[in-house]
């Protein structure tokens, strides 16, 4: 329990970046820490050349789509215990990220161009940039307090930036899908099953209420203990 | 005559001081009596050890046979809040059997109004409640008359979880089953006659099963021994498995699953093998453990693969 904790406090950004992931190796981190900052530039450059964020997510999105994909690993690392997360954890936190790349911005285009997607993005990246700052530095023992303290403060503020941007993109989604029924299935079939994936999302935005403050506070003891040193008894030591 | 302190697990503080206690004297016994100075821990909620991240000691153990000097001490960890394996049981169980039926006789808000009190057109639907009904109704007298418990209570959160589980499935499954627009099976009377004859087999071989469980084990005492075929035929799956009854149970879904021909059914057959699969392995490990002449053919739960 103690590892994930530590861990836990990841640098920022919405419920999906709050990342519990443990360090990984130095093997995954050689092709994809800068992934991120790959991905930062692209939307700075767009941005200077365009002046507007309409497009943007179109001109990035393969390169989220596959980095973001790429996440599955982390899955994998706790798998087979490189990484000494819990397995549970890592993937529910990979699955809302890959449910927000694939089941909403790629699959519902209409919402594509909505600020909302730029909010997150941004949060998202500037999370994953100081996280696998921090996880290299670390690793190669070499790790400026300035890093540390990105990790463990920009949280505070891209946490729920992220999460406003995930909510108002599925907001926006809504009408689109409620129109045009997509990913449901109706009755009657023979395999006497239904599913609405309007209803899916509102359970997923309602979902926001109890685990975000849960993940919130629970960075901010991580980031009291870290950087104030001050000793915290968990529920369950 | 020894001398006992009762110290927390987590904190060391010392709790109680028990002087004098009959060597012969149980656990069970300490446990009433720490009781008395901290009534908030009833017996059940209290876990103690010899060690403060130890295995629990058991009820049953003979305090001059524990492993300590004069005064011994043991370590108490507060369990939480326990409820009766009895309670959650007839709880959980008595929640689907209510539960399927306000959907079959299409009890108002369920469906669109011009179905109330309806009946549906499919035999297999009403086929499908009867079995339904059958099964629960099974598992509530196996609970009052049958089982055994070896223990008394578990953590009172479980009845929330469990309740969640099974009342949530009854009527995922009951929903799709009984509304006005359910799809018969694809192959008729043929799939339903051999979905029924799986299930009326599956549970004849549960209860055969329980009831060989049983006697193994005499009223009032918490003994484990190696089940072994009886001469009832459906106890013959000893041979192959060391929890039957989970193997029988999982056929009785997966019955119910051709029967209906529905797609919440066989998700929830396959949440439920998952986790009894977690149990039958967990029960065959401790088989092993504690017997040295453990039949080796057996497997937990699927004959030859798993």
């Amino acid at each position: 329990m103690g590892r994930l904790t530590e861990a836990a406090a990841a640098g920022s950004g919405s419920r999906a970046a709050g990342w519990a992931g443990s360090p990984p190796t130095l093997l995954p981190l050689s092709p994809t820490s800068p992934r991120w900052l790959v991905l930062a530039i692209a939307m700075v450059r767009f941005y200077m050349e365009k002046g507007t964020h309409r497009g943007l997510y179109k001109s990035i999105q393969k390169t989220l789509k596959f980095f973001q994909t790429f996440a599955l690993l982390e899955i994998v690392h706790c798998l087979i215990g490189i990484v000494p997360t819990s397995v549970i954890v890592t993937g529910v936190q990979v699955s809302s990220r890959i449910f927000m790349v694939w089941l909403i911005t790629h699959s519902i285009k209409p919402i594509q161009n909505e600020e909302s997607v730029v909010l997150f993005l941004v949060a998202w990246t500037v999370t994953e940039i100081t996280r696998y700052s921090f996880y290299t530095f670390s690793l190669l023992d070499h790790l400026p307090y300035f890093i540390k303290w990105a990790r463990y403060n920009f949280f505070i503020i891209l946490y729920p930036v992220g999460v406003a941007g995930e909510l108002l993109t599925i907001y926006a989604a809504l009408p689109h899908v409620k129109k045009t029924g997509m990913f449901s299935i109706r009755l009657p079939n023979k395999y006497n099953v239904s599913f609405d994936y309007y209803y899916f999302l509102l359970i997923t935005m309602a979902s926001y209420i109890p685990l975000f403050p849960q993940l919130y506070f629970h960075m901010l003891r991580q980031r009291r203990k870290v950087l104030h040193g001050e000793v915290i008894v968990e529920k369950d030591d | 005559m020894k001398h006992y302190e009762i110290l927390d697990a987590k904190t060391r503080e010392k709790l109680c001081f028990l002087d004098k206690v009959e060597p012969h004297a149980t656990i069970a016994e300490i446990k009433n009596l720490f009781t008395k100075t901290h009534p908030q821990w009833y017996p059940a909620r209290q876990s103690l050890r010899l060690d403060p991240k130890g295995k629990s000691l058991k009820d049953e153990d003979v305090l001059q046979k524990l492993p300590v000097g004069t005064t011994a001490t043991l370590y108490f960890r507060d369990l939480g809040a326990q409820i009766s394996w009895v309670t959650v049981f007839l709880t959980e169980y008595a929640g689907p059997l209510f539960i399927y039926l306000l959907f079959y006789f299409r009890v108002p808000f369920i469906y669109g109004h011009k179905y109330d009190f309806t009946s549906s057109r499919h035999t297999v639907v009403h086929l499908a409640c009867i079995c339904h009904s059958f099964h629960y109704i099974k598992r509530l007298l196996e609970t009052l008359f049958v089982h055994r418990f070896s223990h008394g209570t578990m953590p009172l959160r479980n009845i929330f979880k469990n309740c969640t589980y099974y009342w949530g499935f009854a009527a995922w499954m009951a929903y799709y089953i009984n509304h006005p627009l359910y799809t018969p099976p694809t192959y008729g009377a043929q799939q339903v006659k051999l979905a029924l004859a799986i299930f009326v087999i599956c549970q004849l071989g549960n209860f055969s099963i329980h009831m060989a469980l049983r006697d193994l084990r005499p009223a009032g005492s918490k003994t484990r021994k190696i089940p072994y075929p009886t001469k009832n035929p459906f106890t013959w799956l000893f041979l192959l498995v060391s929890c039957p009854n989970y193997t029988y149970e999982v056929g009785s879904w997966i019955g119910f699953a051709i029967m209906t021909q529905c797609l919440p059914v066989a998700l929830f057959s396959l949440v439920g093998f998952t986790q009894m699969t977690i149990w039958a392995k967990g029960k065959h490990r401790s088989y092993l453990k504690e017997f040295r002449d453990y039949p080796p053919l057996r497997m937990p739960i699927i004959p030859f693969l798993l």
